[in-house]
């Protein structure tokens, strides 16, 4: 969707917030949250891209106003309820509605963390570029999930390289199927991007499936 | 939300809004047998104590005195990093991206904040803020002065938004003067921003900023 989470090119942000001998945790809800965050997943009522696609979906006041660990927390509740593990209710009344279920000991929670990174796929899929391909970023505009941002469509680039067979997010993050297919990276020219004023030498690389691409 | 906005008189009234709804969140999840809190002890602990650049840092300097290491690390870095053993990319796919005189990378996630934690640890505040991530698309050079690095525009700079599940570091460039060197104390110069591509490796003489 074309939301305030693609913001790769916005203006009037300010300075980078560069911090000197930061924590790892700015305070102890933080990391609880963010171990909240492993341990639910690890249920697998959802998966990353689903859960990307929830945060894009806070309202764009909301996200600008929120902090980063804020962000997750609404991100989370929101998560919860739409796969049916939590009541809005139970989540504003703090009582839990039921019985409990058997929590995951600890080592299987690691264990399924650890399995389930890869997006890469073991699949048959013949790939539609090849390295030193031109190409062209659709101009789409889905209403849910995809990892193309605004500034990349309708911009020419060049397969720099292919990266094999990849879930594709734009399916998986609607629960619509992992739609298996190649995954390149794209080099792009600063100008093409930004236009005469950006560095003549510079590039940006950016990770596109097949369905972003066309020939040109 | 500030947390003194609350002028309520029970225990909890110096809690931001935002804290008090993760203490329930975590008592509820538990109580629903959801979560088991000693777990979230162990992600804590992981994180605060295990995981971090050091990880990151070790990798590159071995690939600065192995030049086999280093070509496995450029052509398949997620084998090459889990070779090493004492760190390991979890099965996330990894990509690296050397530093030379006229090429400099730098890494950002423009989506949201994808970063390579399994080598690097949690990404800094700033990587994760709406200025970098906005900006270091368009303005490379900009931000990357605001970081003290200066490039000429003899080089080029190459930004990679991390849009799929496939993790970049940068190995820059090992910095002169430091033939000789012990792998674990080139290891010293290699800081994490390095490997993010927002400064270069420590100069020996100055240290590890």
């Amino acid at each position: 969707m074309d939301g305030i989470h693609d913001m790769g090119g916005m203006d009037g942000f300010g300075p980078i917030p560069i911090e000197v001998n930061e924590p790892v945790f700015h305070a102890e809800w933080e990391g609880r949250l963010y171990a909240i965050n492993s341990v639910m997943g690890a249920w697998g009522e959802w998966n990353i891209d689903a859960g990307r696609a929830c945060m894009e979906r806070l309202d764009p006041v909301v996200y600008l106003q929120s902090d980063y660990y804020r962000r997750w927390l609404l991100r989370m509740e929101n998560l919860l309820v739409e796969r049916s593990m939590v009541t809005r209710g139970e989540l504003d009344s703090g009582a839990p509605v039921g019985e409990a279920v058997e929590p995951l000991p600890t080592e299987e929670v690691f264990d399924r963390m650890r399995a389930s990174r890869s997006a890469r796929v073991d699949a048959p899929v013949a790939a539609t570029f090849k390295v030193g391909d031109k190409v062209l970023v659709r101009n789409i505009h889905p209403t849910g999930h995809t990892r193309t941002p605004r500034y990349a469509r309708g911009r020419h680039g060049v397969i720099d390289r292919d990266h094999g067979v990849f879930i594709f997010p734009d399916s998986h993050g609607e629960f619509k199927g992992e739609a298996p297919q190649h995954l390149y990276s794209v080099r792009f020219t600063a100008q093409e991007l930004w236009g005469p004023n950006a560095a003549e030498s510079d590039t940006v690389y950016l990770d596109m499936w097949d369905d972003y691409l066309d020939a040109g | 939300m500030s947390p003194h906005s609350d002028s309520g008189h029970d225990d909890h009234s110096h809690l931001s809004d935002t804290e008090l709804r993760v203490r329930s969140l975590e008592s509820l999840l538990t109580d629903k047998g959801l979560v088991n809190p000693a777990a979230l002890d162990a992600i804590v602990d992981r994180y605060e104590n295990k995981i971090g650049p050091r990880n990151g840092s070790r990798v590159v300097a071995r690939a600065w005195v192995d030049p086999d290491f280093k070509q496995r690390l450029l052509e398949n870095a997620s084998a090459a990093i889990d070779s090493l053993g004492y760190t390991s990319t979890q099965g996330v796919d990894m990509l690296v991206l050397e530093n030379t005189p006229t090429v400099h990378n730098v890494t950002v996630c423009t989506l949201c904040s994808c970063y390579p934690w399994a080598v690097l640890g949690l990404p800094p505040a700033w990587y994760k803020s709406f200025p970098f991530r906005s900006r270091v698309v368009k303005d490379p050079r900009g931000v990357l002065q605001e970081f003290g690095l200066k490039l000429g525009t003899d080089i080029e700079v190459r930004v990679w938004d991390s849009t799929a599940e496939l993790r970049y570091i940068v190995l820059p460039e090992r910095p002169t003067g430091t033939e000789g060197m012990s792998e674990e104390a080139l290891a010293d110069l290699v800081t994490r921003n390095s490997m993010i591509g927002t400064e270069k490796a420590a100069n020996p003489k100055a240290g590890k900023s």
